[in-house]
């Protein structure tokens, strides 16, 4: 037991220096008054927290939750056949569990630059289709919510493909043969025992993708262009160009209790958090 | 026994790679018997069961249900059910939901399903227990939610994959007679896969023993045991004394006054009989069975004989 905690006790405190301190950082600087240059001073106040309800902030949390839940929805669509294909790939299950990690091998900064790169006026995309007489002008592909939600499914697939994996893989085989003998069809069983039976799954990767999602600021920063403000990167200008950091810490402090908030209402019945 | 087929299997072969786990099987299984497929494991008769069912497709041959060739269809359009061996329940289905799935599916109109299912866990004693989980039913509880779920469908042939085999010894055997009074009351014909011998002998009608993907032998109990067609189906349905090439039951070995010289090299006690091991005069070894109240010891010299009606012959 004494060195179960010894070898805790590394986590603990990494835990405390890197999570718990810095919200506590948040908690109090929500609290405080917006100083001249930045920074936060006395005295304390809630005015941070008032000035939310502001429409145009609920309009931009809105248009968050809307552009979050599209993408974790596309990941939901594209990432379920994804894991029932590898689940189902015998020998092959490891190499294919590798290629969907891959991406990780290079900074998500860089890969979202790659998508700029592809989906601009002059990009790949675009060039493609006019050099082949298909389209007059370049489609505006970069710079609007579709290009932001492209970029949150590509990002963030594997957090759902993962965990829906796990769930597959551990699906008895048997279970399915029972469905179809019991006069089953393959569509009628995917939807009445193996989506059921991987709810645990859906839920987990849902929430790793969706509550990501919901404070993305660097894909809408970069693919999303000026018209795509999201809750993230209205925090993220509170602290830089608006020199607000109190409203900035109250937003992010709001922002963190709906989080947890939609992960309390999505948590199937009898299960623990997460 | 009325002695109309109602599942035949024509040649059935299945290879699995270079592995043949059926070789040119064909069977004739009557409609309403207690059917079963014997033999030790390995020996093809789950894959068998597997094609009726529709999980496997023969590698070559046919199998025709009720006059009609089946081997094409998918599982879902067969009129079979499977018990599996582990049951299959589906977990996040009640007692009730489980019994549902199929019914929905291809059952009668959603009128009838409440008394279908009401009769169902009637006669396989589960009327408290609709709204359970599996998970929170005993082995035997949910072995009668898997035979229950089967036959509300009142299937032509109902498949059943070693459906003893994870139960406790001690309810096997009181799980046997109730499975075989099922069967005579519903009137549904089973095929029944196992591998254990005293299983098929004490339930079925008719018994085809397997070995090595081929069929040794078919017949009823009685004929299985006391006209064995080959060596294997005498060495593996019962005991078996082989002197001079002949076999002889234990219990056809009488002791007694006359015979051959035997030497009692151990006895041990069955409860009801005593087991007698012997060494007969040119060193080979017989079995014997004797009352329980037995004196003989080990070291006694004894005298064994059995009537030549009771030998069985292989080429």
């Amino acid at each position: 037991m004494r060195l179960r905690r010894a070898f805790l006790s590394p986590a603990a405190i990494l835990m405390a220096i890197t999570m718990v301190a810095p919200l506590a950082i948040v908690a109090v600087y929500s609290l405080l008054t917006r100083g001249a240059y930045g920074g936060v001073e006395l005295p304390w106040t809630f005015e941070n927290f008032r000035r939310m309800w502001d429409p145009v902030y609920g309009a931009i949390l809105w248009r968050s939750i809307w552009i979050a839940a599209m993408a974790t929805g596309i990941c939901l669509m594209l990432g379920f056949p994804m894991a029932m294909f590898i689940a189902r790939s015998g020998r092959r299950k490891n190499l294919y569990l590798s290629l969907v990690i891959l991406p990780f091998w290079t900074s998500f900064l860089i890969r979202t630059y790659a998508w700029m790169f592809l989906l601009r006026d002059t990009g790949i995309v675009n060039s493609a289709l006019v050099s082949l007489g298909l389209i007059r002008e370049p489609l505006p592909l970069l710079y609007n919510d579709g290009a932001v939600i492209l970029g949150l499914v590509y990002g963030f697939l594997p957090f759902m493909v993962l965990p829906l994996y796990a769930t597959l893989e551990r699906l008895d085989p048997s279970l399915l043969e029972a469905a179809a003998d019991l006069g089953a069809r393959p569509w009628d069983a995917l939807f009445h025992v193996t989506l059921p039976l991987c709810a645990p799954g859906i839920r987990a990767g849902g929430i790793l993708v969706f509550v990501p999602c919901l404070g993305t600021y660097l894909t809408s920063d970069l693919l999303g262009g000026s018209k795509t403000v999201l809750i993230g990167n209205v925090v993220q200008n509170q602290f830089t160009a608006a020199r607000d950091w109190p409203f900035g810490a109250a937003l992010s402090i709001a922002l963190m209790a709906l989080a947890m908030v939609l992960l309390f209402a999505a948590r199937g019945r009898g299960e623990e958090l997460l | 026994m009325p002695s109309e087929a109602v599942l035949e299997l024509r040649r059935i072969s299945k290879d699995f790679g270079t592995h043949r786990a059926v070789a040119d099987v064909s069977l004739e299984i009557p409609r309403g018997a207690f059917f079963s497929l014997l033999g030790p494991s390995g020996c093809g008769k789950t894959t068998i069961l597997r094609i009726v069912a529709g999980f496997e497709t023969p590698t070559s041959g046919e199998v025709w249900l009720n006059g009609r060739r089946i081997d094409a269809l998918p599982p879902y359009e067969r009129n079979v059910n499977t018990v599996f061996q582990n049951y299959a329940l589906f977990p996040h289905l009640s007692v009730r939901g489980n019994i549902e799935f199929g019914l929905r599916r291809k059952g009668p109109a959603a009128a009838d399903l409440a008394d279908r299912v009401r009769a169902v866990l009637q006669q396989v004693r589960l009327e408290g227990k609709a709204s359970r989980r599996p998970s929170e039913l005993s082995g035997g509880e949910r072995q009668r939610v898997a035979l229950a779920r089967a036959i509300v469908l009142q299937p032509e042939v109902l498949l059943l994959d070693e459906p003893l085999s994870a139960l406790d010894p001690q309810l096997r055997k009181q799980v046997r007679a109730e499975l075989r009074d099922l069967q005579r009351r519903v009137g549904v014909t089973f095929l029944f896969v196992t591998h254990d011998q005293e299983e098929a002998l004490s339930m079925s009608d008719r018994i085809a023993v397997m070995n090595a993907g081929s069929l040794e032998q078919v017949g009823t109990p009685r004929e299985i045991y006391e006209r064995p067609r080959t060596r294997f189906v005498a060495n593996f349905v019962g005991a078996m004394n082989w002197i001079g090439g002949v076999g002889v039951r234990p219990e056809a070995v009488c002791i007694g006054p006359h015979g051959r010289r035997a030497v009692i090299t151990g006895v041990a006690f069955l409860g009801t009989l005593c087991q007698i091991e012997a060494s007969l005069e040119g060193g080979e070894a017989i079995t014997a069975l004797a009352p329980a109240g037995t004196t003989l010891e080990p070291g006694q010299s004894i005298c064994v004989s059995w009537k030549s009606e009771d030998e069985v012959h292989f080429p």
